[in-house]
């Protein structure tokens, strides 16, 4: 099992401490988590159970309801492509297909090299700019797959910038 | 003296708003004030920047860039000459060009894209709080109520329950502590109204609340909003700091012994949260999983405690109706639907964006009227109100008004608000499909007949688009999605086979196409439609050969190039990348398909 390292463990201890005596809190307190961490591993939640007396398998049950909450980390890049109806009929098929080949991922994956993370979301609610595709956080609306592709090149020409604190 | 507004809602700020926000900054003369504003609903035309002259003049741009930035200051505001080409509405617009607002009746979101979201004294100059004082002051929390049941407010979250008898109920029920909570979970794909009221007047909301919560005497309130919306996030943080700072929220507000704040709870992805006893579950830290009714909520919410749960539509409404009566709402609406309804337009229409109208305007005068008709010039086929729980609308029924009766009765429903407009080139059975996977993903497996049901309907479903399908299954559709309604124990159960149930009784001629023809009118679906190049049209220049990831196209330049079916995988990339419109998309019968090879 993964152990955590020092730092980890005072920021978990940080954010659960903000939230004592307030009820209903162990979702904020993985958002946090997540935020500061950029994901929950089984090792956090641990972590987490013990500082709340809470069982872990409580935890656990959230995090795997929740589509928010990641138990592996984000890939370099992190690209949404939104599935809402709008962007549905405008084609966001076609850019998940377009998102796929150009990034060699799966959607709902990290490519190998750790570059990039394709998810789908449904919805970022921009639809009069569907089909829209939210790249380390800022919003690229009316694409089509040929723009679909230049954005991923200049994300790889940008090189080692990533989504850094962006999207925590 | 000039007053410039740069809408800076989330839709405005992805269509490139922020830079032009920036460009007037650092352009700024002293005789101009600039100002952020929120959404100002003609999302079609974002990014959009107003400007006031002395006179109370409005001059509304559209596509601004911010290379146009230079050119409204030197033309417009020097010189006095509006840039015409620019321009989407001015005083001099004729009255044929204004149907887009014209036609609309801005209640709830009256200060959307007129005040600064994240300034409170902005929203004190439109009348802000004043319906507070006016009720802290001079009404008694039954007479709110009263002023609430005579306006007529129903709940804008869709199922359209009165919002004065949610707030009897729980104003009546047994119990020290009682909360308010705002539903701000907007999960519809395709809605945006509530995002876009947060991010553009968030005090209303918090007006609303505070009016709510002293109308069933409760002195807390949480504030449910998705994580998927950080700006409205976080001009709602800014929003509760200032009404702190200002004694409209804290253990004495307005200096009266009322005392109530607000907590600002995040959603974590999960549609059926939007439901309001998952919503709870959800708040108290747990899995969003819904829970069997009664006790309802107003008896036993939150915490065990009476809680009233009302739509971020809803509550905006309330500071208005309190502060001008309940005649400057219900003068608006039908008989039995009060009011105005907020939509958000989206899918094949001109003027997309956020249009808030009366009950009772039909169908058609929104989609041709307010929206302008169909973006791709062809042929209007439905909308489809209500998201995956709601149903579509053929465009035979356009008369129908939009009010909670008139499309109960059509067997679709109000909805939160997200209408979606679709042309010939949509395929019915491919959206029924797409809301049913949707339904299927965000089912909380509580239920045998959601959980299973879903996931049957759906496997149909894909048997037929992809040309597998038997007539019988039909048959088989319409029962397992009564049966799913019946059988479900929360809302999204029994509405998520809506979309299936409505488009199989307005357009079972395109399941019966799908199943016996196999062929997809509408073209969309992958696995009955075929590509090729037209020869008459090919200028032999190889563009489509490199777009296909594949390698499905076969020839050589000079040569007419040919599509290899049983490679293409049918992503349409080539469609796109050839310039001669040579490429065709056809879907047709099996036989005939079959004829047209073996002559070929």
């Amino acid at each position: 099992m993964q152990s955590l390292s020092a730092e980890e463990i005072v920021i978990i201890k940080e954010i659960v401490a903000k939230h004592v005596g307030s009820p209903g809190s162990a979702i904020p307190i993985l958002q946090e988590i997540q935020k500061e961490l950029g994901y929950v591993s089984t090792a956090f939640l641990r972590q987490v159970a013990e500082l709340t007396e809470t069982p872990a398998s409580d935890l656990y049950s959230i995090v795997t309801f929740y589509s928010q909450f990641r138990l592996e980390p984000l890939g370099k890049n992190y690209i949404q492509v939104c599935h809402g109806t709008a962007c549905h009929l405008a084609g966001a098929e076609r850019i998940t297909d377009s998102l796929e080949h150009e990034t060699k991922t799966k959607c709902g994956c990290t490519s190998e090299n750790g570059e990039f993370t394709l998810e789908k979301v449904a919805c970022v609610g921009c639809c009069s700019l569907a089909p829209v595709v939210n790249v380390n956080g800022e919003t690229h609306g009316r694409l089509t797959p040929e723009k679909t592709a230049k954005v991923i090149e200049n994300l790889r020409n940008k090189g080692n910038e990533g989504n850094g604190d962006v999207l925590r | 003296m000039y007053y410039v507004k740069v809408g800076l809602a989330s839709c405005g700020i992805a269509a490139g708003s922020a830079a032009v926000y920036e460009r007037f900054q650092q352009e700024l003369t002293p005789d101009v004030t600039l100002q952020p504003t929120g959404c100002l609903g003609m999302c079609y035309c974002e990014p959009l920047v107003e400007v006031i002259n002395s006179t109370g003049e409005r001059y509304l741009y559209g596509n601004v860039t911010d290379k146009d930035v230079l050119r409204i200051l030197s033309t417009h505001i020097r010189d006095g000459n509006p840039v015409t080409e620019l321009l989407v509405d001015a005083p001099s617009t004729s009255d044929d060009d204004r149907v887009y607002f014209a036609k609309q009746s801005r209640f709830a979101l009256q200060n959307c894209g007129v005040i600064n979201p994240e300034d409170i004294e902005s929203y004190f100059l439109v009348r802000g709080y004043e319906g507070l004082k006016k009720a802290l002051l001079n009404m008694s929390s039954e007479q709110v109520i009263r002023e609430v049941e005579q306006a007529g407010l129903r709940g804008r979250g869709g199922a359209g329950f009165p919002t004065h008898l949610k707030w009897t109920l729980t104003r009546k029920a047994a119990g020290e502590q009682k909360y308010i909570v705002c539903n701000a979970d907007e999960g519809d794909p395709g809605a945006f109204m509530d995002r876009s009221i947060l991010e553009s007047d968030p005090h209303s909301v918090l007006e609303g609340m505070l009016l709510a919560g002293y109308a069933i005497g409760a002195s807390k309130g949480y504030i449910y909003i998705r994580a998927e919306y950080p700006l409205a996030i976080k001009r709602l943080r800014t929003a509760i700091n200032q009404a702190r700072q200002h004694e409209l929220l804290g253990a004495a507000v307005l200096g009266s012994n009322f005392a109530f704040d607000i907590e600002i709870r995040e959603g974590a992805g999960a549609f059926v949260c939007g439901e309001e006893t998952a919503l709870l579950m959800s708040i108290e830290g747990k899995r969003g999983m819904p829970r069997f009714r009664p006790p309802y909520p107003a008896e036993k919410g939150l915490f065990g405690c009476p809680t009233s749960i009302n739509n971020v539509e809803t509550l905006a409404n309330v500071p208005r109706i309190i502060d001008l009566g309940c005649e400057a709402f219900n003068r608006y609406g039908t008989e039995k639907s009060k009011g105005t309804k907020v939509f958000a337009l989206a899918g094949k229409i001109k003027r997309g964006g956020l249009v808030e109208i009366p009950m009772g305007t039909t169908v058609n005068e929104l989609v041709f009227s307010i929206g302008g008709g169909i973006s791709t010039g062809k042929a209007f086929k439905a909308i489809q109100t209500g998201g995956p729980s709601g149903g579509c609308i053929p465009a035979q029924l356009g008369d129908t008004p939009v009010d909670y009766e008139s499309l109960n009765k059509i067997g679709a429903i109000m909805g939160s608000g997200g209408l979606l407009v679709m042309d010939e080139d949509t395929c019915m059975v491919n959206l029924a499909q797409y809301f049913l996977t949707f339904a299927r993903e965000e089912s909380c497996g509580k239920c045998s007949f959601c959980r299973s049901g879903t996931e049957q309907m759906l496997r149909i479903l894909n048997r037929i688009t992809s040309g597998m399908g038997q007539l019988s299954d039909l048959d088989l559709l319409a029962d397992l999605g009564e049966k799913i309604k019946i059988g479900s124990m929360c809302g999204l159960g029994q509405t998520v086979p809506n979309p299936v149930l409505t488009t199989l009784k307005y357009f079972r001629h395109e399941y019966v196409a799908h199943i016996q023809d196999k062929v997809c009118p509408a073209k969309q679906c992958k696995a009955l439609i075929d590509y090729q190049v037209l020869a008459a049209d090919c200028r032999s220049c190889g563009i489509c050969k490199k777009s296909c990831p594949v390698g499905a196209i076969i020839g050589e330049k000079k040569q007419v190039y040919t599509i290899d079916s049983s490679k293409c995988i049918r992503c349409g990339l080539c469609v796109n990348s050839c310039k001669f419109h040579a490429i065709e998309v056809f879907s047709l019968p099996k036989e005939v398909a079959v004829c047209m090879e073996v002559q070929s």
